[in-house]
């Protein structure tokens, strides 16, 4: 009896099956991405501006050039919620239209898809989030991390730190502390900055926030007051952000002594903090403000014109530039494909060349109105992170600015990590394929 | 008409005590096997078997394994997911300790573990009942999914706390690791879930499936007839942890193939698992498989098959649309249909067997 469920099953299968194949095959003019979106669910508050920005290069590129190469994005998102569950239905939905590249856009979802990259011949690409390990080509074909990992982010802060102390000597007997998401993606730094610890001699104090409780670090917030960390690094994102703003201003902790992870360097974040918010940092890699005139296309040709799901107020904020970077990876990558293969309409093998030989130099950022936005980027056969350029955002009460220059990760440190552990992982499970993909020459 | 039992006589008891007394039954469930079995794989695309089948599989499995506890035995549990975690971390630590043994062998052990686990946070339903045994329970959630998080060991000292599956073969076919493919995945999981119900069916039909409703019925009156009650009820715990346990191995092996699995089985997942079993209906095995189509598969088919049939429907607001028929829908069966859609299956059963003459 138990069996007419799965009958039903079938049935819904079926019906499912059916739509699949009625929905319109990759026409001949132009190429598919699927990407992860969060639009709901607790991250939401994050996840909301990415994914408008992320949409609305990707509509401008269609408005204004009619695509890339005379190729048109045929862009979705697809619903996660940040759900593991859901992100997996998503990849499966990705792979079943041939999408030219993945785009995550979870921890969790990255390490779920990791292991299908290279047998579905889809590229991966975690802008500056995953797997850190994944940096390693070698190991990785098709798996990339630019325009760094948060391992370099970890050695940023410390660098960051070390900066405002006066050199990296006077780190010794300090303390840090690292508030994370007790997840996946909230232990990515622990690595690095138990290395650097050790290294230089400062203290490294660990608060967990559970997924549960990012509203709510009342107790964590005690602790931090009991160690007096000098320094506190905040590896959260969505709810979690907010949260250690009004906290750190409640518990009277130096505002401008806690520095977010990249991810939590939304304009929503530090907001919530009020007015005393000023002087939170954030690690950051894009520029944010509609000061470029890849953002004024994006007011022009979309926004203006209705097209975009974002307010108008909020184009320009720093997560949706950052959308806004990631979609630009996305389709320099496309262009350079198209370069390589002589190709119009790309394929998911031709996207991981593009991806892999992507080399982003300064008159490339100038060409597409992001001169300042971000710093080059080249990816390399074994690089595929590039470790490029952050720098330390502050948040001045009603926006982001940049006081300082452009930081370099510290990149010896990393490196010997990435490769280490990136060789423990494909041991661990067993039977990893030796890379066979060709290298490419750098464009 | 349809559904006529006339002329259908039983000679033995064997074949009066059979589960499936009707031959319209025998053939429908073989009917349905063989379009589980052979149909599906060869039809279904490999989307609608890794997002829809496979899902639906796991969770009728945890689905009968609550439903043992709960609707069988009427203990009231909160700590599924976290049964099912456990299974999940025994098997992944099995895999590392013991390299060579078969995966499958290992996941039906993990169930031991769960099954161990399960017996000692059952202790307390001695004492306790209905609500006082849920939060008991709950607190088993919380303290297995804090221990998930917290104990490196379980996952191997990995650096982001991940749960890596490797890839093992079966006859030298991949049957986990990414390279296996979803009909492997598939029918894997499928035969693990008709093995394994087919052994529950036998547990609730026997003299332990008596004793257990005995109990649930008053316990009481249960035990003045002779059943202890300390048997029942941790066998109870240990049988259903068993099942949740294995489907756990099953949602990460199977399924998920790795990665963020603390967070996986946290109390919206118990939840769910129990709505399963409430909306599929209570005491019923068939129930369960409803209820696990229904809670699991419905999001996923709203989400992307409704665009497919070309209702656009956005992503966020299928979302939405989703939490509110879930909820209404639950509401709804809780007043008109209380024991569930399997009782709606047997109202429809017994409609078939009278049509066109009702009474």
């Amino acid at each position: 009896m138990k069996k007419t469920a799965m009958l039903k099953g079938a049935a819904l299968g079926a019906l499912l099956a059916a739509g699949a194949v009625s929905t319109p095959a990759n026409a001949q003019d132009s190429v598919y991405f699927a990407n992860n979106a969060y639009r709901t669910g607790p991250f939401s508050g994050s996840g909301i501006p990415i994914g408008d920005g992320m949409r609305d290069y990707i509509t401008m590129i269609n408005e204004r050039d009619g695509g890339v190469g005379g190729v048109k994005i045929v862009y979705e998102e697809c619903e996660t919620g940040y759900d593991t569950k859901k992100s997996i239905e998503c990849y499966e939905q990705a792979k079943s239209k041939n999408t030219i590249v993945y785009s995550p856009w979870s921890t969790g979802a990255t390490l779920a898809a990791i292991p299908r990259a290279h047998i579905d011949k889809i590229p991966i690409l975690s802008m500056a989030y995953g797997l850190s390990a994944s940096a390693d080509g070698t190991n990785f074909p098709w798996v990339f991390i630019p325009p760094f990992t948060y391992w370099d982010g970890a050695s940023l802060m410390v660098k960051h730190m070390a900066a405002e102390l006066g050199g990296m000597d006077k780190l010794k007997g300090k303390k840090l502390g690292l508030i994370h998401l007790d997840a996946p993606f909230g232990k990515e730094p622990i690595p690095v900055l138990e290395n650097l610890a050790k290294k230089y001699g400062f203290e490294l104090k660990l608060y967990p926030v559970a997924a549960a409780d990012m509203q709510n670090q009342g107790s964590l917030w005690l602790s931090i007051r009991r160690d007096r960390p000098d320094y506190l690094y905040n590896q959260g994102w969505g709810a979690m952000n907010p949260t250690a703003v009004k906290e750190a201003i409640k518990n009277n902790f130096p505002i401008n002594k806690l520095v977010g992870v990249w991810w939590a360097g939304g304009d929503d974040d530090a907001r919530a903090g009020g007015p005393e918010a000023k002087g939170y940092k954030s690690l950051n890699l894009n520029a944010a403000g509609t000061n470029f005139p890849v953002i004024q296309d994006i007011q022009k040709f979309v926004v203006e014109k209705g097209k975009s799901l974002a307010p108008k107020e909020k184009v320009g904020e720093n997560l949706y530039n950052r959308g806004v970077y990631n979609s630009m990876l996305v389709v320099e990558a496309i262009r350079n494909a198209q370069k390589l293969t002589g190709k119009k309409v790309v394929t998911g093998e031709d996207m991981r060349r593009g991806l892999e030989s992507l080399n982003i130099t300064e008159a490339r950022l100038k060409e597409i109105g992001m001169e300042g936005f971000a710093t080059p980027t080249t990816i390399s056969c074994t690089d595929h992170s590039g470790h490029s350029k952050a720098y330390v955002a502050e948040w001045d009460g009603t926006k982001w600015t940049k006081p300082g220059e452009w930081l370099e990760p510290l990149k010896d440190e990393v490196r010997p990590l990435i490769e280490a552990n990136a060789k423990d992982y494909t041991d661990k499970a067993g039977n990893w394929p030796k890379r066979a993909e060709p290298c490419e020459k750098s464009s | 008409m349809f559904y006529r039992e006339a002329g259908q006589f039983k000679s033995t008891y064997s074949a009066d005590m059979a589960v499936f007394p009707i031959w319209q039954d025998r053939v429908g469930i073989a009917v349905i096997l063989l379009v589980a079995f052979i149909a599906i794989p060869l039809f279904a695309s490999d989307f609608v078997i890794a997002s829809v089948m496979i899902p639906f599989l796991v969770f009728s499995l945890a689905a009968i394994g609550l439903n043992i506890l709960t609707g069988y035995t009427g203990l009231i549990s909160l700590g599924t997911a976290a049964f099912m975690g456990v299974g999940a971390y025994a098997c992944y630590k099995m895999t590392t300790f013991f390299p060579g043994v078969n995966i499958i062998v290992l996941i039906l052990l993990s169930g031991l573990f769960s099954a161990a686990i399960g017996v000692l946070f059952g202790l307390p339903s001695l004492r306790i009942k209905g609500f006082y045994l849920a939060v008991a329970t709950l607190a088993a959630q919380f303290f297995l999914q804090w221990a998930f998080v917290r104990v490196p060991w379980l996952f191997n000292y990995n650096a982001s706390g991940a749960i890596e599956v490797p890839q093992r073969t079966l006859f030298g076919i991949a049957i986990t690791g990414a390279s296996a493919s979803p009909e492997t995945r598939y029918y894997v999981c499928l035969c693990l879930v008709v093995v394994l119900t087919w052994f529950a069916s036998n547990l609730v039909h026997g003299k332990l499936g008596r004793s257990w409703m005995a109990v649930r019925d008053m316990d009481i009156a249960a035990e003045l007839m002779g059943i202890k009650l300390l048997n029942a009820k941790l066998l109870a715990f240990a049988v259903s942890s068993f099942y949740a346990g294995v489907a756990g191995a099953m949602m990460i092996f199977l399924w998920y193939g790795g990665g963020e699995a603390a967070d996986v089985f946290n109390i919206r997942l118990s939840f769910n698992i129990l709505f399963m079993v409430i909306i599929g209906g209570l005491g019923s095995l068939i129930g369960s498989f409803f209820g696990a189509a229904f809670i699991a598969s419905l999001p996923t088919i709203l989400k992307f098959g409704l665009p497919a049939i070309g209702i656009p429907l956005a992503g966020a607001t299928a979302e939405h649309v989703t939490f509110m028929l879930v909820g209404a829908l639950i509401i709804t069966f809780l007043i008109v249909e209380p024991h569930g859609l399997a009782r709606l299956w047997q109202i429809g059963k017994q409609k078939l067997r009278t049509w066109p003459f009702p009474y």
